[in-house]
């Protein structure tokens, strides 16, 4: 899909620092993904993550610092923009719409033109139509297609938003705490839909949970206080002294 | 046959009935002043139906329809009042405050068909264009119903001031004007004028069920529900916001043209302020949400208005209030809401009569059976279903 040098990043943050009133969300934060590429991202409450991904979907606006998506800022575009070059987000708490089907919900993100005048006078394609249909296979959802998403559990709400998130067909899948709340079963489930995006897509997943991080067996990127602290495989990273002190003790404050 | 009367196609077929009722056999038996009330109750549905595309769908509370209702009726309302004059004449008013021509942008409403494109289309453009500005900036929530009221009040101090231009105050007549010959306030033309009224009102339901239906519609609801979640899925909302707040907007124009004619004059209170929250309150009360439940909250609570102020005039704020608290407390989705989620049916089972059995009668209803239930099941099973 893309035509790039293959020594390309697909993303690059450089430098970027965000400050909110003088608190400095992230400071001063490097990072490269290159396509294909499956990250882990890692890190303490408070840690900056969800602000990360606030900078790169044009959420927020970095104080300081770039970034690059294929090369080209991100910086001061609109969000919808942003999404439509190839970045798409899955959010923390599952974000679907309620009041809609989750065939709706997945005819609304499919990939294709989203203006008002395509959705008055256009129809889905048959491609699309099939994308759906497929879709709500993978995530098990095609005997509830036709009722409402607010009746959905938390379980398939999560897999409804991450059916969304590959009908946008990104390049770039930003997926925050996708197995929050899932069962151990839907977790391997979940795991095992990431890997297989990977390769196609870039993917980059912030997530607590350590085992499902560590079965995801990606290069692991640590933030702490807005910066990186470290990058490497889930073994290195959990042997690395600083993060097992920025780590492990803000663990231990979660769990009191 | 018993399949032409099973429930659901009487539910489909019960809306035509009620169009036919309407247009051939009310004007047959009403009097003339009560027709003619009705007609302006209905031209009113149509103002309810584009607030209920921006509100109920789209979820952006507007508080200053009555700009665009008052835009349509005074395109309306110059066309007719240029239209039976001989050549040379002025309008009566002009000569009170010693105006010798016609003000320039008089002009065209000489002529029938650019009021014809007037009447929508100079509404919608003011509101697409105050709508652009407004949700470029991301300005929504109440921030956006203060605005529009905002908006409202300098529209309606303006049109009050222009003596010169407008007539002000008094407003603009049409009643005495004519068209195609006949006075327009005259009882075959009343009459003719509430047909018109039905069609509208019949084509700007399509019209917003057209919108609402397919995708374009989900849009809606999801700016309405998630509106930063559509944005990261490549949506912009302000281009949905814009379309939808301008079709409202000549929506209310058509409306206020179909109002003028039949109440036989247009004057600056139709952007009054309180008229303006009126309008909210019937698709409230008719119900957010369902286009039927903005006509029918339109039509019934204009109606009741002029039937309680003709008897108890003092009371009808209170009633109105009333109401208004009874949907906000009671009833969210508003009448239609409340029917189509089967609230007839649990206030009838309040009263104490049985309530639709689920399964079969026989097996909801005996109590032999329901004592076996019980058995496995100690939650009753009488009251609720």
């Amino acid at each position: 899909m893309t035509t790039a040098q293959p020594a390309m990043n697909l993303l690059e943050l450089r430098g970027v620092t965000v400050s909110f009133d003088g608190f400095l969300a992230l400071n001063d934060l490097n990072l490269q993904l290159a396509p294909g590429e499956l990250r882990a991202v890692i890190g303490p409450n408070g840690a900056g993550k969800t602000t990360f991904l606030d900078v790169i979907t044009g959420k927020v606006r970095p104080t300081k610092g770039d970034v690059l998506f294929r090369g080209a800022s991100l910086v001061g575009q609109s969000e919808h923009r942003i999404s439509r070059l190839g970045i798409g987000r899955k959010f923390q708490t599952p974000r679907v719409y309620q009041n809609l089907t989750p065939r709706r919900n997945l005819e609304l993100a499919v990939r294709g033109p989203h203006g008002p005048a395509a959705l008055l006078f256009g129809s889905l394609s048959s491609d699309q139509r099939d994308r759906v249909q497929h879709l709500l296979g993978v995530v098990g959802l095609e005997s509830h297609a036709n009722q409402l998403a607010g009746g959905l559990s938390h379980g398939q709400k999560q897999w409804l938003e991450i059916a969304m998130l590959v009908a946008q067909d990104p390049e770039l899948l930003l997926v925050d705490e996708p197995v929050a709340g899932l069962t151990d079963e839907e977790t391997a489930r979940t795991g095992e839909l990431l890997c297989q995006l990977a390769g196609d897509h870039t993917v980059l997943v912030i997530e607590h949970d350590m085992d499902f991080i560590r079965d995801l067996q990606s290069p692991v990127t640590v933030l702490h206080e807005g910066h990186v602290l470290c990058e490497g495989s889930m073994d290195q990273v959990q042997s690395d002294p600083r993060v097992i002190e920025v780590y492990l003790g803000s663990e231990t404050q979660e769990a009191a | 046959m018993a399949d032409l009367l099973s429930s659901r196609n009487l539910r489909r077929a019960l809306p035509w009935v009620v169009i036919v009722v309407v247009a051939l056999v009310l004007p047959a038996v009403l009097p003339p002043f009560r027709l003619n009330l009705l007609g302006r109750f209905l031209s009113l549905g149509i103002v309810a139906l584009g607030i209920d595309l921006i509100w109920g769908y789209t979820g952006m509370l507007s508080l200053g329809q009555g700009i665009f209702f008052a835009l349509g009726a005074y395109a309306l309302g110059m066309y007719l009042q240029l239209s039976s004059l001989e050549p040379g004449q002025l309008p009566e008013f002009f000569s009170l405050y010693g105006v010798k021509s016609l003000p320039a942008f008089w002009q065209p409403f000489t002529s029938p068909l650019f009021t014809g494109f007037a009447i929508w289309v100079i509404p919608a453009l003011v509101a697409g264009v105050l709508g652009y500005l407004v949700f470029r900036n991301r300005i929504k929530g109440v921030y956006f119903s203060i605005l529009t009221q905002a908006a409202l009040l300098v529209f309606f101090n303006f049109f009050n001031g222009q003596q010169k231009l407008i007539n002000g105050t008094n407003g603009l007549k049409t009643d005495t004007a004519r068209l195609f010959g006949e006075l327009v306030g005259s009882d075959a033309m009343q009459r003719h004028l509430f047909w018109l009224t039905v069609v509208f009102v019949i084509a700007a339901w399509f019209l917003c069920r057209w919108l609402t239906r397919g995708r374009f519609g989900d849009a809606l609801v999801a700016i309405r529900d998630d509106e930063p979640r559509l944005r990261f899925t490549g949506y912009n909302p302000t281009a949905y916001k814009t379309v939808v707040f301008a079709v409202a907007g000549a929506l209310a124009g058509i409306s206020g043209a179909l109002y003028t004619v039949q109440s036989g004059i247009v004057s600056p209170q139709y952007m009054a302020v309180p008229f303006s929250i009126e309008m909210v309150i019937w698709v409230a009360v008719g119900g957010r949400g369902t286009l039927i439940g903005a006509v029918l909250g339109a039509v019934v609570i204009n109606y009741a208005k002029s039937l309680v102020s003709e008897q108890l005039p003092e009371t009808w704020l209170f009633i109105q209030g009333g109401l208004f608290l009874l949907v906000v407390t009671a009833l969210p989705d508003g009448l239609v809401g409340w029917w189509r989620q089967g609230g007839p049916g649990r206030l009838i089972a309040m009263v104490g009569w049985p309530p639709k059995a689920a399964t079969y009668p026989s097996l909801d209803l005996d109590p032999e059976v329901q004592a076996e239930h019980s058995d496995f099941d100690t939650t009753p099973r009488g009251g609720a279903s």
